[in-house]
This record gives C-alpha cells, sequence and structure tokens, in this order.
C-alpha cells in the first residue's frame, strides 16, 4: 500500500513538472505585449521597458520559467498586471467559492447518478432502465451552461424563488452560511451536477450489469443468500470505481467551472479566468490555470491512491 | 459404411457470411434511438447544407424596428433576434458554423492521436514512454480548462478555438489508440507477418491498422457531442466565433440580455446545440453496442 503510494507520488513530480511548462508556455504564446493591457498606446518606450524588467518579460524564457517556478512552490504566484494585487491572494479567494459549487454539484451528482445506475443495471432492459439510462444520457448531452440559463428563467424568471446570479444579496462575496447565501448556491451547483451525474450513471450501469453476470452472484444466490445480501457485494464491487469516478469528475467541475460561473456571475476561478483572459492579465492568468491543474493533477494523485486502497487488486496491474 | 463411401460426397450448403459492416449496419437498425438519432443528424447536416434555399431570410440582415419579437409573430416564426434579425433563419445558418466546429477538430485530432498511439503502441520501448508521457502531461488539464485556456492564450477566433480543441482531444484519442495497439501487436498474426519478413510499416497498414481503427473511430466519435458542447461554450464566452456570425453558442451569449424579456427565444440556440450531441451521443452508443466494443 505505502509503496504503492510512494510510488504513486514520484511518477508524478515529472507530470507535474510538465503541467507547470505547459502552464508557462500557454501563456507565452499569447500574441503580442504582455504588457498591453496596462499601457496606454502612447506610452514611451522608456516607460515600456521600465515595467517590462519590473515583471521580468525582459529575461530569456528558460530564466523567467525557471523563476516563476521557484516562486511559485514558495506560494508566490506574481502580481496581477490589471489590479496589482497578489495573484496567490485573488485566486485564494476564488477557489474557495468554487470548490464549494463543485463539491456540492459533486455529491449531488454522485447520489443521482448511482441512483439511476443501479436502477438501470438492476433492471436492464426493462422501462425503468431506459427511463434511468435516458437521464444519464441527458446528463452527459445536455449544455450546462444552457441548462444553468432555462434554471434562471424557471426559477429566477418566473418563479421568483431564487436568486439568478452572484454569491450573496447585492453582489456581495462575503460568503456566510445563512439562507440567504445558500439560496445563491442552489442554481449552479444543480446545473453542474448533470455532467457527474450523467457519468456516474452509466458508469454504474456498466459495472453493475457485469457483476451481475458473473457468477460468484449466482453462486451467492444459490446458497440462499437474501437479495439484499446479494445487493451489498454488488455495492462493494461497484464502491471503488464509482468513488475514483466521483473523485475525478471534481477534479473536472473545479477546472471547468468558467462556464457555470459566467452563466451564474459566481465569483470563482472560472470567472476569475474569464477576467484574466479578456483583460490579458498574463500572470493571474498563468496563476489559476497552473493551481486548476495542480488541484486536478493531485485529485487524480489521491484518487488513484485511495481506490488501490479500497480495491488491492489495483495494485498488481 | 460403404454405402456412404460409395456414395458422392453431400454438397456442402454454402452460407456466405453476410460481412462485417453489414452486420454492424443489421444490428444499428435494430435500435431505434439510434436509427432515430443518426436521422437527426442526417438532417441536421442536410440543414447545414442546404441553408441557403432552407432559411427564409437573411440571417446576417438586422432591422432595429422588428427587434426581439416573441415565436410565432407574422413572418418570423422563431421571432427576431436582439438586432432584429431572423431567428429561424440564424439557427438553420448556424448549424453550419456549429456543427462544423464540433467534428472537424475530433477529425483532426482522430488523425493526429491514431498516429500518436498507434506509433507508440507498435513501437513500444522508449518511444512508447515518451509520447504517452507528453500525452500524460496534457491530460493532467481538465478538458474545458485546457480548451479555454489554449483558445484564450491564442485569442478569439475560429481557427484558434478549432486549433484549441483539436489539441484537447489528441491526448485522449491517441491513449485509446496506443491501448489497443498494444492489445493487437502480440497477437499470432502479426507475428506470422513478421516471419514473413514484412516491414513495420506494411505490418501496421495491413495487420494493425484494420483490427484497430473500428475502436479508435467509434471513441472518436463519441467525442463529438463533447468538443460540440466545448465549441459552443467557447463561442458562448466570446472566445470562439465572432459577430455577426450565427453560431448557436453565440447567439445563446448574444441572447442573454434578453432573458427576463423573450426567455423562449434566449433558448432556442441551446436547444439547437442539445438536440444536436443528443443525436450523437445517441448514434455513438448505438454504433458502439452494434461494433461490440466495449467502454
Amino acid at each position: 500500500m505505502f509503496t504503492y503510494a510512494a510510488k504513486r507520488i514520484l511518477m508524478t513530480l515529472p507530470i507535474m513538472i510538465g503541467v507547470s511548462l505547459v502552464c508557462f508556455l500557454l501563456v507565452h504564446l499569447a500574441p503580442g505585449d504582455p504588457l498591453i493591457s496596462v499601457l496606454p498606446p502612447d506610452a514611451s518606450q522608456s516607460i515600456k521597458d521600465q515595467l517590462m524588467v519590473l515583471y521580468g518579460f525582459d529575461r530569456p524564457y528558460y530564466e523567467q520559467f525557471l523563476r516563476w517556478l521557484v516562486r511559485a512552490v514558495q506560494g508566490d504566484l506574481g502580481t496581477s498586471i490589471r489590479t496589482g494585487r497578489p495573484v496567490a491572494g485573488e485566486i485564494f479567494k476564488a477557489v474557495g467559492n468554487t470548490l464549494m459549487i463543485a463539491t456540492l454539484a459533486t455529491f449531488i451528482g454522485f447520489v443521482l447518478g448511482t441512483f439511476f445506475g443501479f436502477v438501470a443495471g438492476y433492471f436492464r432492459g426493462t422501462w425503468l432502465d431506459k427511463g434511468a439510462s435516458a437521464a444519464a444520457v441527458f446528463g452527459v448531452s445536455v449544455p450546462h451552461y444552457w441548462l444553468g440559463m432555462i434554471l434562471v428563467i424557471v426559477f429566477s424568471v418566473h418563479l421568483g424563488w431564487l436568486p439568478p446570479t452572484g454569491a450573496g444579496p447585492g453582489g456581495s462575496e462575503d460568503w456566510r452560511w445563512n439562507w440567504v447565501h445558500i439560496q445563491h448556491l442552489i442554481l449552479p451547483a444543480v446545473t453542474m451536477s448533470v455532467i457527474p451525474m450523467g457519468i456516474i450513471a452509466r458508469t454504474v450501469r456498466a459495472l453493475v450489469a457485469e457483476i451481475l453476470s458473473q457468477e460468484f452472484i449466482a453462486g451467492l444466490r444459490a446458497k440462499g443468500l437474501p437479495e439484499f445480501g446479494v445487493f451489498r457485494h454488488v455495492v462493494k464491487n461497484v464502491a471503488p470505481t464509482s468513488l475514483a469516478v466521483m473523485g475525478i469528475q471534481l477534479g473536472y467541475l473545479l477546472g471547468g467551472s468558467i462556464l457555470i460561473e459566467t452563466v451564474f456571475s459566481w465569483p470563482g476561478t472560472g470567472l476569475l479566468l474569464n477576467d484574466a483572459i479578456f483583460q490579458r492579465d498574463l500572470p493571474l492568468l498563468q496563476g489559476t490555470i497552473l493551481v486548476l491543474a495542480m488541484f486536478f493533477v493531485a485529485l487524480n494523485l489521491a484518487v488513484d491512491v485511495f481506490q488501490s486502497a479500497l480495491d488491492p487488486r489495483i495494485q498488481r496491474a | 459404411m460403404s454405402a456412404i463411401l460409395a456414395g458422392e460426397p453431400a454438397p456442402v450448403p454454402i452460407v456466405r457470411s453476410p460481412g462485417y459492416w453489414v452486420t454492424v449496419l443489421r444490428r444499428f437498425s435494430r435500435d431505434p434511438f439510434a436509427v432515430i438519432a443518426a436521422l437527426v443528424v442526417l438532417g441536421l447536416i442536410a440543414m447545414a447544407v442546404f441553408a441557403p434555399w432552407l432559411a427564409p431570410q437573411d440571417p446576417l440582415q438586422g432591422m432595429s424596428l422588428r427587434r426581439l419579437r416573441p415565436p410565432g409573430s407574422e413572418g418570423y416564426p422563431l421571432g427576431t433576434d436582439e438586432l432584429g434579425r431572423d431567428m429561424l433563419s440564424r439557427l438553420i445558418y448556424g448549424a453550419r458554423i456549429s456543427l462544423f466546429m464540433g467534428i472537424v477538430p475530433v477529425f483532426a485530432a482522430l488523425v493526429v492521436g491514431a498516429t500518436i498511439g498507434i506509433v507508440a503502441g507498435y513501437v513500444g520501448g522508449w518511444t512508447n514512454t515518451v509520447l504517452m508521457r507528453t500525452m500524460d502531461v496534457f491530460f493532467a488539464f481538465p478538458s474545458v480548462l485546457l480548451a479555454v485556456a489554449l483558445a484564450g492564450a491564442l485569442g478569439p477566433g475560429i481557427l484558434n478555438s478549432m486549433l484549441a480543441l483539436t489539441l484537447v482531444f489528441v491526448p485522449p484519442i491517441a491513449r485509446v489508440a496506443e491501448s489497443v495497439t498494444t492489445g493487437v501487436r502480440t497477437r499470432d498474426y502479426v507475428e506470422a507477418a513478421k516471419a514473413s519478413g514484412a516491414g513495420a510499416f506494411i505490418i501496421i497498414r495491413k495487420q494493425v491498422l484494420g483490427n484497430v481503427l473500428g475502436p479508435i473511430f467509434v471513441y472518436a466519435m463519441s467525442l463529438i457531442a463533447v468538443c460540440m458542447i466545448l465549441a459552443s461554450g467557447l463561442s458562448f464566452l466570446g472566445l470562439g466565433v465572432k459577430p455577426p456570425m450565427p453560431d448557436w453558442g453565440l447567439m445563446l451569449n448574444t441572447l442573454r440580455t434578453a432573458i427576463y424579456t423573450q426567455p423562449l427565444l434566449c433558448a432556442l440556440p441551446g436547444l439547437m446545440i442539445f438536440i444536436t450531441s443528443i443525436s450523437f451521443n445517441l448514434m455513438t452508443d448505438g454504433l458502439r453496442s452494434a461494433m461490440d466494443i466495449k467502454a
């Protein structure tokens, strides 16, 4: 177990370095002057040069990369060109907000997805299966940003039950655990949850159907185990894979929250990314992508180790 | 005994095997959802191709006097958008760029990814390690994040976002291609070809390709729905198609301001994206089970 975990962590290091290199190159791929967003078009050359030196854009790429990497490891992601505030602080504030909707969405998606998946897998070929599978196909096919708009139309515009945008009354970004704030959480989280719901339902359906067709299930039934006991065996066999899918989905939602956050003006990393792109704020863009990608890598690692702890057969493969 | 020997050998009844693709098509046609989905896809493609003949009006010609008419208005069966352009015509024309951006990146990624994966899987060793670990790095990004980051870095535009989407889909296709090819590489018929002196290129073309392209192709097909949603998403964010071009994702974005006044109107472009992606998904599901490909 521990040797496997150690091996997995060692294997992740080169990936992490690769990921940070990609983040760095991505931003330097951007055509145009990196300072274009802060400088007035008639700025003199000497001011331009000064700023280039200040942000370190005058140095060779490999040096910029190494400096950036060393600082990033120490928790310093530079300062935002637009606001002049430290990037790490901006991201830290936003990550909490995104984590909140992503975690809630993953939870809702997992509960609904396993339910639909079990129903479909157990009653394969019946109308129950068709209904549950339809829900799963809906989840993986619906453009979630559009679903968000539909939910806003129904629950905010028509019924007036829930607020359409923001994370608090009057656009406040100060999160508190009270009903007024939680109301703002519901629509984005529900919208987001359809993606993991669909994917988990499909995975669980295939797993349940496969496990039910195995001989040990027939054996359990033959020895007279009540159906609930058989069900427990199925659950135990489905758990490692479906929990792993859930973990990876959380990572996808964290990194892919930009569309939902744009629809709901939710002040998370997605909205930050959106601002960084359209204002060409390179340090902020670089930092946000790096943090989100690292989250994803770390989550994948955690999922692998956790899965192998649940199901020791994986280590041997 | 002798009677049997003496008689003419009974003619063996010749049953011609109908062939692989005929079998697949026959099995596919037994799944009603898949058939309907395939027909919808064909219909959408036809709509894109024949848009100039189908659209009742010019999709770009607006008039400020008739802005945001609701669906069912006289002369505008699906209403007009925020600049007074006919919604029906824009939705029909929108199929062109939306389908294009949903399909082309996947095919481009199929060519690149399959090549990388097959070479990595067939050659193995260091080539495999280098190629696949590079893919792993890109795999370490959530797909939406990678697409947005690439499109954002390259700058808005159709070409840039298609490039970004292609790069997003290369690693997953390469991974599938690599794993199928690795499975085929040690089969007896490949060994036999090697023993008879065939070169790597010929073996890949004659022995490997035929056995791996099916699963890779079906996997790539399943990515079209994802690509549609992502491409429209990029346009929705303002990173893809630029106005005034009619694209479903972009229309969803520009009509957002009308969400309080004409909610039905601003739901229409998204409905088109949804219909397209669900049809591609159901069609691929049917194809996958008809070809008996797992996962």
